[in-house]
């Protein structure tokens, strides 16, 4: 089976609109791309489009719930987010925090983990 | 009265990095004065990632690129005030500030960086005909409910305006489970980042109508939907084109505004395009001996730019202090030609440059593929340089040599931007 896609390429400022060519599931042909660089972002945007995924998590401080801004420590696949987001819904942290520090393991099954953006004492 | 050799008045990026600046610079008596109970500014609520490519070369969120400098600052000793709102600024240099903790407090300072930041367009700036419900808010605003407060503004969404938080607050309220509708951009192209048009919208399949605006509100407690319209080349409401779109929120991401009332208190002159100071080649503003340098000067869309603009405010506040001499050597108008907005610094005093380099920043009027910058002075060109993918929404950062402002009989410096044939020949 053939199908098209169309990627924008974000690697600069440019933004080529690049074409790539599937042939069952596999990249057969890429076009429009000026570099090299926009054909390696466009064949993982077809194949394996992957995001850093930023949000935040509950947090009890002084007996209030505030809001942790947390964020996947590697880019996850795109397909998993809503996923992960429906994981993160129910994690609590309890202070002290640093910045780094993993506040869930393996999120959505991705072997990521998600980490603190910010410390909180 | 309390004296005080600088005060910094805000303690977002811009605040932060120029304390941090003065500092290294030998400025040992320094106070940061912040209204918000934490430091950092808008950061602490920008948690999505990709500040500090220029500066660290990685991605962090904005939370992490702020505690990276609020570390520095308190490993300095740098006396910090929280929740204190400098509400008067004389030209001679003395603040009146409020808080609950510390009261009224009068100080007499040597020099000031002023480093307020911006704030956001409403509804008013832009005249949005219709009803008044509740229910339209600008982007930051919900930003902010969402990231820090931990509220949704609501669940069926539009959002009027394509800049960056606009671009960033459709996906942060997909992810939080909001139906965002559309986001609806006047302008025929994005005032935001491509890889937030691709990230924010494109991945979430939420289209971005392009020429097309708002015309009026609908509901009367709560906002019940929008009518939107097309546009015509000079912008206004094509008739037979209004579509109406049932929601229960309006985000309005259209401009943000510097924030002067202090600047303007103390007789600074404002420059009528950046809507903040007129600075020079060390982010002094008309007033000597007070500096401006961040999102008070002009709206950036990279906080990169915003710290080396402080960086060169902070080593400036230093190298005042040490002289205070009135900077009388000749000034150099800076001029703005075609196919640019603005230039920033509008003046220079080469001779009184605080390093060997000068960043020059400045906006394009319209998206072009290819331009031709040219730098030129009384006496000729001083430098061309080739630039692709010029947009308005993404500033321009060009970097002069001391030497190459020192010729001796130099009076002005014109910036002009000329579009160009693409090398490519496909567009």
């Amino acid at each position: 089976m053939e199908m098209n896609k169309e990627v924008i390429c974000i690697v600069c400022p440019r933004g080529c609109h690049i074409d790539v060519k599937l042939v069952d599931g596999k990249v057969a042909n890429i076009s429009g791309n000026v570099c090299q660089r926009g054909k390696t972002y466009a064949e993982a945007e077809v194949t394996n489009p992957k995001r850093v995924l930023t949000t935040t998590v509950s947090i009890i401080d002084n007996g209030n719930q505030k809001r942790l801004p947390v964020r996947t420590k590697e880019p996850i696949p795109k397909n998993l987010l809503m996923k992960a987001m429906k994981e993160l819904k129910n994690v609590t942290v309890k202070p002290p925090v640093k910045m780094g520090d993993v506040v869930y393991k393996n999120i959505a099954g991705s072997g990521v983990d998600v980490i603190a953006s910010k410390s909180w004492e | 009265m309390e004296n005080r050799d600088l005060v910094i008045i805000g303690g977002g990026p811009a605040g932060l990095a120029a304390a941090i600046e003065a500092k290294k610079n030998g400025v040992e008596d320094i106070l940061l004065i912040e209204r918000d109970s934490h430091l950092g500014g808008v950061l602490q609520q920008c948690i999505h990632n990709g500040f500090g490519l220029h500066i660290f070369k990685e991605e962090l969120t904005g939370p992490e690129y702020a505690e990276r400098f609020i570390n520095e600052l308190k490993s300095m000793n740098i006396e910090v005030m929280l929740e204190t709102m400098v509400i008067e600024l004389t030209s001679q240099k003395k603040i009146t500030a409020v808080s609950k903790k510390y009261g009224l407090i009068e100080i007499q300072a040597r020099a000031v960086i002023l480093a307020m930041g911006c704030r956001e367009r409403t509804r008013g700036a832009i005249n949005i005909p219709g009803t008044r419900p509740a229910g339209i808010f600008t982007a930051g605003t919900a930003q902010r409910y969402v990231n820090i407060e931990g509220f949704m503004p609501g669940k069926e969404i539009v959002i009027l305006g394509s800049g960056d938080i606009g671009l960033i607050m459709a996906r942060r309220l997909t992810l939080e489970g909001a139906h965002v509708k559309c986001v609806v951009e006047i302008m025929p192209y994005s005032n935001g980042l491509t890889r937030n048009i691709v990230q924010c919208l494109n991945d979430f399949d939420i289209p971005l109508l392009l020429s097309h605006t708002v015309i009026n509100i609908h509901g009367k407690k709560r906002i019940e939907g929008v009518t939107i319209a097309k546009v015509d080349e000079s912008l206004r409401p094509i008739p037979g084109t209004e579509r109406y779109i049932s929601c229960d929120t309006l985000l309005l991401s259209v401009g943000l505004i510097p924030e002067n009332e202090l600047s303007k208190m103390a007789g600074i002159k404002i420059d009528s395009v950046t809507g903040g100071p007129i600075v020079n080649q060390r982010m002094e503003t008309t007033v000597e001996g007070i500096f401006a340098c961040g999102n008070v000067c002009h709206v950036h869309d990279l906080v990169d730019f915003v710290t080396q603009e402080a960086q060169l405010a902070g080593k400036g506040a230093a190298q005042y202090l040490k002289s205070e001499k009135p900077s009388s050597q000749r000034m150099v108008k800076v001029d703005v030609g075609e196919g640019l907005r603005y230039v920033l610094p509008q003046i220079i005093s080469p001779e009184l440059m605080v390093s060997d380099k000068q960043n020059f920043f400045m906006r394009s009027i319209a998206p072009m593929s290819k331009a031709r910058l040219m730098i030129t002075s009384n006496n000729g060109v001083i430098k061309t340089q080739t630039l692709r993918f010029v947009k308005p929404s993404e500033m321009i950062n060009i970097v002069l040599k001391k030497e190459e402002l020192l010729e001796p009989n130099i009076e002005f410096l014109r910036f002009t931007l000329r579009e160009e044939g693409d090398g490519y020949g496909d567009e």
